[in-house]
């Protein structure tokens, strides 16, 4: 008893350090860093520009891109495997989606680069180069897509059958009972399976890092056709190679002030979306 | 007009409903899409990186980081993976397994062990690249005499740390599953709580738990980004004749930093090396996935 409780606390240790690392150095970056320098229009930390908006959005453009296209297709695919699929072909497609969502981004990092920013993107819009936001976005929507696919899939599967036969009874299609009994009685689920994917697409870094051409440094554009940073990019592109990270005076620090964010962002987003969860299991 | 007539042509109707095709046609193209990209995916990746594991073969495995891309090759870097799983096993796997043991069977609904349950779930969401800030922060320069720095033990240990909380969850769920009348059979012929866990929960919850740890370890066999943070390096290493103890306190690599290194040289050669080394790793994490989800898919029991 007394092991198996020493080892649950170690995950409370794990917070604590993670906490203490971020903020004591996110301190000494904000109280040393020279506050306008924040403000820059463009995030060069090795020229001390800490442009903070520059990032900011960058994530936003690649997050809301990523969910153009996780949130309709992931909606789309559970709908599908939930309510129309005949349980064989559920029995197939569920394990395929599932060994599939464990490609590692560092490969779909690759592949946006070889084959979503020139196959895609560069068809979208002819002056936009290789390294680009939208081809990111993407990207990291094809990596969230499992992932939303699969929650919103739970949640739809945990709608009791009494209401679909009662609708049924009330002699409504299969349609309209998917629409306007399933969906509603579910919608904690998918709320919660949306913002964990926008979560997952915030911290996604690797896709990013490839494709987004921020790697040196990027001006502020609001343009996803241009090259752009995002906050994960930042941080990991200054740090390739630690010994790099270590030379540049307050680079090294903006590295936890840029963590310290992203951990608190993301971790308001798991916090609502674990609310909504509890309220699809409360409910039947 | 009578009421069976408004039915039959209600049933009619439902035949022909252009709408509802178009919708349920909609869901199984956003379905099709999903699995289009990934489809894509594997064939663009093996198309262009095949080439080059037919040419070497056997030395493209065996072969170290190079910047000739004629030399290169992925042997340190399925070293470097090889030692991460083993730090991944060796710690997160029985620590994660001990704490969904005392959570599920142990732990009384206090305000502390509720704490520990939340915390562990919102430590599943934290994103990885915040995990590789605690490698740098404690592992690499607080542990420093200790790790050696940035080495293979700074990231075996960030990597451990990353997928412990995934591990909990996991394995708390499949103990979850087991049902309450197993362990009252067992109280009721006189058994204590390790016995029943021992030999009665534990037995059943096994596949679950199973499952859930290839999972996890193969998520921590892709993961990129916190050990790039913790240093991970894309040159060569040397590695000289230090004995294991050294080489551990060492520069270290892996399959997928040494994928991201060469997926960022100018140099058009390392494409398709890049690609090559990308099936490898895909390789064995999707056989990894597709083995764990098929015995757990077939093992499961429904109580």
């Amino acid at each position: 008893m007394r092991t198996f409780q020493a080892a649950a606390v170690v995950s409370i240790v794990v917070s604590a350090l993670i906490v203490f690392s971020l903020i004591g150095r996110a301190v000494s970056f904000v109280t040393e860093v020279d506050l306008s320098d924040l403000a820059a229009g463009g995030w060069f930390p090795r020229r001390s520009m800490f442009g903070l908006p520059t990032i900011l959005t960058g994530s936003v453009i690649v997050a809301g891109i990523a969910m153009l296209v996780a949130a309709p297709l992931g909606l789309g695919a559970a709908i599908y495997l939930a309510e129309y699929a005949r349980p064989r072909v559920r029995k197939v497609i569920k394990p395929v989606l599932e060994i599939l969502a464990g490609i590692p981004s560092v490969v779909v990092g690759v592949f946006a680069l070889s084959w979503i920013s020139p196959q895609i993107i560069g068809r979208l819009s002819g002056d936009a180069g290789l390294f680009n936001m939208a081809a990111a976005g993407i990207g990291v929507g094809v990596l969230v897509t499992p992932l939303v696919a699969s929650v919103a899939e739970d949640s739809f599967r945990a709608v009791p059958m009494s209401l679909r036969e009662a609708s049924y009874g009330l002699g409504a299609k299969k349609r309209s009972t998917t629409t306007k009994i399933v969906f509603p009685a579910a919608i904690s689920g998918v709320v919660a399976s949306i913002i964990l994917g926008i979560s997952r697409a915030i911290g996604e870094t690797m896709v990013v890092l490839i494709v987004a051409g921020g790697t040196g440094g990027a001006e502020f554009s609001l343009n996803p056709f241009n090259a752009g940073q995002t906050m994960t990019g930042a941080m990991a592109a200054l740090a390739r190679g630690s010994d790099q990270v270590r030379g540049a005076d307050q680079a090294f620090p903006s590295l936890f002030f840029v963590g310290l964010l992203l951990f608190l962002i993301t971790l308001s987003l798991n916090v609502v979306s674990e609310r909504y969860v509890r309220r699809v299991r409360q409910k039947y | 007009m009578t009421t069976s007539d408004i039915v039959a042509q209600g049933l009619r109707g439902k035949k022909g409903d252009v709408k509802s095709l178009l919708f349920e046609g909609a869901l199984l193209l956003s379905l099709f899409i999903s699995l289009l990209f990934l489809i894509i995916l594997l064939v663009d990746v093996v198309g262009k990186g095949i080439g080059v594991l037919l040419d070497r073969g056997g030395s493209f495995l065996s072969s170290g980081l190079s910047s000739f891309a004629e030399r290169a090759g992925v042997g340190q870097g399925i070293f470097g993976s090889l030692v991460m799983l083993i730090f991944v096993v060796l710690l997160a796997f029985p620590i994660g397994v001990a704490s969904a043991i005392y959570l599920e069977e142990y732990a009384k609904d206090t305000k502390f062990n509720r704490f520990i349950d939340v915390n562990i779930r919102n430590l599943a969401g934290v994103p990885s690249i915040v995990f590789g800030l605690l490698g740098v922060a404690i592992f690499v320069l607080v542990l420093a005499p200790l790790t050696g720095g940035a080495s293979y033990i700074a990231g075996g240990l960030t990597l451990a740390v990353l997928v412990l909380p995934i591990i909990i969850i996991t394995s708390a769920e499949a103990l979850r599953a087991v049902p309450d009348s197993i362990r009252e059979a067992g109280f009721g012929v006189g058994a204590t709580r390790w016995e029943v866990v021992r030999s009665h929960v534990l037995p059943v919850a096994a596949p679950g738990i199973f499952t859930g740890t290839v999972l996890s370890i193969s998520r921590a066999l892709g993961e990129t980004a916190p050990l790039l943070l913790v240093g991970a390096v894309t040159g060569f290493v040397a590695t000289g004749d230090a004995s294991l103890g050294e080489q551990l306190q060492g520069p270290f690599a892996t399959l997928p930093t040494t994928i991201f290194a060469w997926a960022s040289e100018p140099d058009s050669d390392f494409r398709a090396l890049t690609q090559a080394a990308i099936i490898v790793l895909l390789g064995v994490i999707l056989t990894a996935n597709a083995i764990a989800i098929f015995l757990r898919n077939r093992y499961e029991r429904k109580w």
